[in-house]
């Protein structure tokens, strides 16, 4: 929650696949989160500022990096317009890529979004749009939130709805279209419970209808001597619900200590929890650090398999999807931000770094190529895992 | 239906008792609140950002505290 402070003698006076990057999850957009994150914890505007960062994974086999600008700027202190632009530039050699013997591929996604904010009284609406295009895969987003400050300013309400409509193609086939469409509907509250703690909890449904397999992706038959491939086959629906409860405490010095709690089900059978904690502390006027770590767990879709046998290959829905699968990822991260204040039309600026180390552990998806397949015999590949890095590295100005 | 009476008596009683309770923390005590270090999302930009890579990695989605997002960079 984005909490104005109000001086008490005002207060007193009167009274916030093989080709892998495209085809799962790209449900919407980066920038519903960038747009939509101050949306629900403020009856404020968002702050007045630009960002210019550039972002980088690596890790799988992947390397994912690009640009990223957010500029933002208010109106009459009642409107507020926020545009991004954002590239992805995929360079992948993932295990997919491997498992499939294909050679390591890249390409380039594009997103742009804009969002619109009104603030009447304690009330505040959103409304944005999100495009995201690659070679094979186009997608737009709408979106509307609205959020309420009651009790005394004590509490915020906010719910939210999401249309997204995708356009899937696949580079080597021509005669391949297919559609997804997706539905989403969330609501929060977060609430001040005391003079140093502040409590968020927030639900959000999601309803997809389409297709919503990967097109490049195929599953392993073994067929006792060797494996088979055939195309993944998935249902055309999903629905799934999420919750998370989220705790800020402020500490006896100038820190803070967070916490998430997340939980997940959906209609294909997956379960997944998550927590982390997170301590944010100004050192000074000029130096802020953040430090976190956080933990994930999910269960397997009732259709996944790392390899079918002939028989449970037939089943009506099948997938090989290591997102589908039985894991753990555990992170940690670290931040710092230098900042300079000014007396001009600028009134201040920072540099940002911030960086997060993954570790994935897979519990049934197992590092399947020729040489482990020949070197430890079919159906014997060991488990697969990874370590990764996210960073960003980013610009910041307030007007 | 039942359920629902029980629900809906419920409801009432927290209405009610709600009405009682005033707000305990006032707007002049809520300096330590408004430290950007109690901020989860303090950078949307960057905060965004790695919403969208754990997304993208994960099946569970949804309950950000906003929209969520993601890309299939598998």
């Amino acid at each position: 929650m984005k909490v104005q402070e109000v001086p008490k003698a005002q207060v007193e006076a009167a009274v916030v696949a093989t080709k892998n990057i495209s085809f799962i999850y790209r449900y919407f957009s980066l920038t519903l989160l960038l747009s939509a994150s101050n949306l629900l914890y403020a009856v404020v505007l968002p702050e007045e500022r630009a960002d210019a960062m550039y972002h980088r994974y690596d890790g799988g086999g992947m390397v994912i990096d690009g640009p990223s600008i957010l500029v933002r700027k208010n109106i009459a202190e009642k409107y507020s317009i926020a545009a991004n632009y954002y590239i992805d530039s995929v360079s992948s050699a993932s295990i997919d890529v491997l498992t499939s013997g294909a050679s390591e591929y890249t390409e380039e996604r594009i997103e742009s979004s804009l969002d619109f904010t009104y603030l009447e009284d304690k009330s505040l609406i959103n409304i944005g749009y999100t495009t995201s295009q690659e070679n094979d895969y186009e997608a737009s987003s709408f979106r509307i939130d609205f959020s309420q400050d009651f009790f005394g300013d004590m509490s915020t309400l906010s719910m939210g709805f999401s249309q997204g409509n995708d356009d899937i193609t696949q580079t080597d086939n021509e005669n391949f279209s297919e559609k997804l469409e997706r539905r989403h509907y969330r609501i929060g509250l977060a609430q001040i419970l005391t003079r140093h703690l502040i409590a968020n909890i927030n639900y959000e449904s999601i309803i997809d209808e389409g297709y919503l397999q990967n097109p490049y992706r195929f599953i392993l038959v073994n067929t006792g001597t060797a494996y088979n491939v055939e195309a993944e086959r998935y249902p055309n629906t999903r629905n799934s619900d999420a919750v998370s409860l989220k705790l800020s405490y402020h500490l006896p010095w100038s820190a803070a200590i967070k916490s998430r709690l997340g939980y997940f089900t959906d209609s294909w059978g997956i379960k997944s929890q998550s927590i982390e904690l997170d301590y944010s502390q100004q050192l000074n006027k000029r130096w802020l650090v953040d430090l976190r770590i956080r933990q994930y767990q999910q269960g397997e879709a009732d259709f996944y398999a790392n390899a079918f046998d002939i028989d449970s290959a037939l089943q009506t829905f099948v997938g090989r999807d290591k997102e589908l699968s039985e894991y753990s990822s555990f992170s940690v991260g670290l931040g710092a931000s230098y900042e300079w204040t000014f007396n001009h039309r600028i009134e201040k600026a920072r540099v940002n770094f911030q960086v997060d180390y993954m570790l994935f552990d897979y519990d049934n998806f197992h590092e399947v190529t020729s040489e482990t397949t020949a070197s430890f015999g079919i159906g014997n590949e060991p488990l697969y895992s990874f370590n990764a890095y996210a960073l960003r590295l980013f610009f910041s100005i307030w007007y | 239906m039942k359920k629902i009476i029980t629900l809906l008596f419920i409801l009432q009683l927290l209405a009610l008792s709600a009405c009682s309770v005033k707000p305990w923390v006032k707007p002049y005590h809520r300096a330590k609140l408004a430290n950007e270090v109690m901020q989860y999302d303090r950078d949307p930009i960057s905060d965004g950002y790695i919403h969208h890579v754990r997304q993208a990695r994960e099946s569970a989605r949804g309950a950000e505290g906003a929209g969520g997002g993601g890309c299939g960079c598998n």
